[in-house]
């Protein structure tokens, strides 16, 4: 059941004018006619509309520095931000000395009144000071909340006093939560700093094994990335670093020595790919380890781009003996899942990744968006040159590295980099929309009016978002899977993961839950008992 | 698990928190304000803090929170948010339609200086509805200040003192405590016929039922009207002096309608105060079904003390929850050897002083001497625990961690529980949720003792 622009103009109609104007840019039907449908994305959500997005903050501290389990990040600010982001993101990481693994700490200024009147700054070096002293960390991330900004504490020279004192790196980053539009700027912030201050500060030259990867933008959410990891380390793969989850400070300054990286979520993590190539020559390939053809074929497109026979050869039996041993159990899945129709709402890359995943199950997705991507998320990298800076995205600082000029490494000649870039995303994004089918919808930054209008006219069988949208969509009788949280199950990625993901997609539908939100007074009369005819006898 | 935590303690002056064990105020006021009838809670802030709040109230109470944002830039930031926040009320009122929209700010906002009453004022609303605020400035006290500011701008905004003679009825300010709560506290004051006002009251609104239909605005919730004729009520029971003491005094004030502060009843202590309040108020007879109530749980307690009778507790929290808690376990027989709070006791006013001479005074009424703490945090707690140990640990979801790492058996008790469920619609208060309370602690208790039994110790009866 295709949408068409009119039924999107009736929905957009009911809208204040102006939200009206704003909201159908972000709102595609996709039309297969058109190949380059534009949408409006990474720009301001009006105030007052009902929207899932965060703030930089969350992108910095909570998505991209916090699952750096050896490292002590430090929140500077008043409590509720490093304590909402404490443990709410099912980032899992293990470190062989468990005494190493802060993830399950959570430490804050607590800035109280009398800082914000006359500054934090004592406080937050202070802080630095005990945490030094008690837990002894090899290195220590400060971010800053909203208010720090404001009351203009400076924080990178905080940082920079405290690094002498120590003798460790510790990171400041600028992430008020007021910067930029979404989490998306604090990834940029997170990025920037990463890759100009901990990438390739070792003095490490080479990995101690051939086929040495990176992972970026995978965070081991539900333990996506040991699942991916164990395949990759099986076919041959020496896993350098993941950047960030279960990730460490200690592999993130090596990742320098990789030869390729692999980009899982584009959108938080393109910016150090980008710069990875730029200073060290190491090109990126945009993979997607959700799904059992997507993680195939971005199995495949690695072996091609090292080009070893032993690889080639072994990236095919592992294929082969996976699938052979989680096909059976899919396809009991897909008689359960078969039919059903699937709206997909996540932040930079879920929305596009679990497609073809629920395409296995045999769901279709008929809406799908993004909370906080840009334009190049929907389009394709091919618009990069095409997007405009505007006064939100101007406040992140753009960091410009240079050719590495000792490290620089060409990985592959001119001609063998053309002719894999015809094959495989080779430092190439193309998009979300390209994937969609005919007539579906594609919306960016969905918020909770159209969430129940869509609802309405779409009908899906599952809804695929947020723990903020879960119960609004439950309460209509819909199962609503959270793909940020995985709903406290997981792993979802790789091939034993699209089994875990079938099974609680299976679980969703054909749970007897949903068969007594009717209660049985509801369709039964009263009283049971027939009407003679021509009154009581 | 927390394996970097050491026993030994060390003095820690910086004032900056390990583990909290408290968040900020909007969350509070966003709670607060979910217990209006058809009211919007607004977040006057960056997009983050509302995010974070509805997020955090969605996994405690498995229920949809509905909150919007004034989603501030750096421009905003810079130059005010009140062009943000008349936009936020223009689209809100025209989009979502709710009666009302609860506004409160944030750190952002406050360090600013927004003027909400001004903004408020200049702002475009339809006719009929109505947008009030409370500073929830994120820097000062807790989620329990924010819940106790948003209550008490329910007073200074909508209570009305209207009539010569006040009206035979009591105003009941629950606390920051559950829907389930929410609902057993006003079932006694029903069952001893008494008619009472609930504000903020989220039964019906955090715990409504399923139905197959969405409703942005649900049955439940204190409404306008109930709030104005609280000026007109007799009485006001605060029951939690952090969160609940304010507004009533508030009331007292504008509106003369006297006021008692009560602990939360949880507990039997704090339950018999609560009735007995109500009963020398409203010179009612307490009926013979909750006297049955009461007298089940003292047969439970007496019955069942030597499963807990002499154990070691250690319990953390909000204020209002922790010195009940202690109060009840005192009752049990148990011994509180460990007392902490995040939320600072002291500096904020009247009704909030003394949270550690509180828990002292019921700690040494019983012979006992613990660690009590208020403002502290979890590592300290923790820390605690590896240099006293307990046999029980209550608190909210983050105790699980300690829990672990000291293997001690754990009951969840308070905000948040993100990890077990249907917790938010049944009472901890009142004489059934006692009985409830009991059933945890023994059961906790119970089953370690037969996880570590030997086989021969195995037995059937306990």
């Amino acid at each position: 059941m295709a949408m068409t622009e009119k039924e999107v103009a009736e929905i957009l109609g009911k809208l204040p004018s102006k939200v009206q104007k704003n909201r159908s840019k972000h709102i595609l039907v996709k039309d297969c006619s058109q190949p380059d449908q534009v949408i409006e994305a990474n720009t301001r959500t009006i105030p007052g509309i009902i929207t899932n997005r965060g703030c930089a903050y969350a992108g910095c501290k909570g998505v991209v520095l916090g699952p750096l389990k050896d490292m002590i990040h430090i929140v500077h600010g008043p409590i509720g931000c490093s304590y909402y982001a404490w443990g709410t993101r099912r980032n899992k990481g293990r470190t062989e000395d468990p005494s190493e693994n802060f993830l399950n700490y959570c430490f804050s200024t607590d800035m109280q009144e009398k800082d914000i009147v006359f500054g934090g700054e004592k406080k937050l070096a202070a802080t630095i000071d005990e945490v030094m002293k008690i837990f002894n960390p090899k290195a220590i991330t400060i971010s800053a909340t909203c208010p720090v900004g404001l009351i203009g504490d400076d924080i990178q020279s905080v940082g920079r006093a405290a690094e002498e004192r120590h003798g460790i790196q510790v990171l400041a980053f600028n992430c008020e939560g007021y910067k930029g539009v979404s989490q998306s700027a604090g990834h940029h912030i997170a990025n920037n700093i990463l890759m100009d201050k901990v990438i390739g500060n070792s003095t490490e030259e080479k990995a101690p094994k051939p086929f040495a990867i990176n992972i970026l933008g995978e965070y081991n959410i539900g333990g996506d990335s040991w699942e991916i990891e164990r395949v990759l380390k099986e076919i041959g793969y020496h896993v350098v670093s993941v950047m960030t989850g279960d990730g460490s400070y200690e592999e993130l300054r090596l990742a320098h020595t990789a030869q390729l990286n692999l980009v899982q979520c584009h959108r938080s993590i393109n910016y150090i790919a980008e710069m990875l190539e730029t200073k060290y020559g190491t090109p990126w390939l945009k993979v997607n380890f959700i799904g059992i053809n997507s993680t195939a074929e971005s199995l495949r497109n690695m072996a091609q781009y090292f080009g070893d026979e032993t690889l080639i050869r072994k990236t095919e039996e592992v294929i082969l003996r996976e699938q052979a041993t989680i096909q059976p159990r899919i396809d009991q899945y897909r008689k359960i899942c078969d039919g059903k129709r699937a709206f997909c709402f996540v932040g930079g890359s879920r929305g596009h990744h679990y497609q073809g995943l629920f395409a296995e199950l045999g769901i279709e997705t008929v809406l799908a968006g993004y909370e906080f991507a840009h334009r190049d998320d929907y389009e394709g990298r091919s618009v990069l040159p095409t997007i405009k800076p505007d006064s939100d995205s101007k406040n992140i600082p753009e960091l410009h590295v240079e050719r590495d000029t000792e490290r620089y490494c060409v990985k592959l000649t001119p001609e063998i980099a053309e002719e894999l870039r015809a094959k495989i995303p080779l430092s190439n994004y193309k998009g979300l929309n390209i994937d969609m089918q005919d007539g579906s919808i594609i919306v960016d930054d969905l918020n909770h009016y159209e969430t129940e209008e869509f609802i309405r006219l779409l009908k899906p069988d599952i809804f695929a978002s947020g723990i903020k949208d879960k119960y609004v969509v439950q309460k209509m009788g819909i199962p609503a899977k959270q793909i940020h949280s995985y709903d406290y199950s997981g792993p979802y990625a790789g091939f034993g993961g699209a089994v875990n993901f079938a099974r609680d997609v299976s679980m969703a539908f054909a749970s007897p839950t949903w068969n007594y939100i009717i209660p049985p007074w509801h369709d039964q009369p009263l009283l049971d008992g027939q009407i003679n005819e021509g009154g009581a006898a | 698990m927390l394996d970097a935590t050491p026993k030994k303690i060390v003095e820690r002056t910086s004032g900056g928190m390990i583990n909290p064990a408290k968040t900020c105020q909007p969350i509070g006021a966003m709670y607060a304000a979910l217990g209006i009838h058809r009211c919007l809670p607004h977040s006057h802030g960056s997009q983050g803090c509302c995010s974070y709040h509805r997020m955090h109230l969605t996994r405690h109470f498995r229920d949809p929170v509905m909150a919007s944002t004034s989603s501030f830039t750096e421009g905003a930031s810079v130059f005010g948010g009140g062009a943000n926040l008349k936009t936020a009320i223009k689209n809100v009122f025209e989009i979502y339609d709710p009666d009302v929209m609860a506004v409160h700010t944030t750190c952002l906002s406050e360090t600013i200086g927004d003027d909400l009453p001004t903004i408020i004022k200049q702002a475009e609303m339809p006719e009929g509805k109505v947008v009030f605020h409370a500073n929830t400035p994120s820097y000062q006290g807790s989620h329990i200040t924010g819940f106790s500011n948003m209550t008490k701008a329910m007073v200074t905004y909508f209570s009305e003192s209207t009539l010569l003679e006040k009206e035979d009825r009591v105003n009941l300010i629950p606390g920051f405590v559950n829907p389930g709560d929410m609902r057993e506290i006003k079932r006694i004051a029903a069952m001893m016929e008494i008619p009472c006002i609930m504000f903020p009251d989220t039964s019906g609104v955090l715990d409504s039922p399923m139905t197959g239909s969405f409703q942005m605005y649900p049955e439940g919730g204190v409404t306008l009207p109930e709030l104005k004729k609280t000026g007109d009520s007799k009485l006001s029971l605060a029951l939690g002096r952090f969160a609940s003491s304010d507004a009533a005094g508030t009331l007292e004030k504008k509106c003369k309608v006297p006021a008692i502060t009560l602990r939360t009843p949880i507990g039997i202590k704090a339950t018999d105060a609560f009735v007995m309040a109500l009963r020398g108020a409203f010179a009612m007879e307490v009926p013979r079904e909750l006297e049955e109530e009461r007298g089940q749980l003292v047969d439970i307690m007496t019955d069942t003390h030597f499963h807990f009778h002499g154990k070691k507790v250690a319990i953390f929290g909000d204020p209002d929850i922790v010195a009940a808690m202690v109060e009840f376990s005192l009752s049990l027989g148990m011994q509180p050897v460990h007392v902490l709070t995040g939320t600072p006791g002291g500096a904020l006013g009247s009704g909030m002083a003394g949270f550690e001479e509180e828990i002292k005074e019921l700690l040494s009424a019983a012979g006992l001497n613990g660690n009590v703490k208020s403002a502290g945090d979890l590592f300290t707690l923790h820390q605690w625990i590896k240099n006293e140990p307990v046999d029980l640990l209550i608190g909210n979801t983050y105790g699980k961690f300690i829990a672990r790492a000291e293997d001690v058996p754990f009951v969840r008790l308070g905000f948040p529980i993100l990890d077990r469920s249907v917790h938010s619609y049944l009472p901890v208060v009142g004489y059934h949720g006692a009985m409830r309370l009991i059933e945890m602690i023994s059961g906790a208790l119970l089953d370690r003792q037969d996880r570590d039994a030997a086989d021969e110790d195995f037995e059937l009866v306990m």
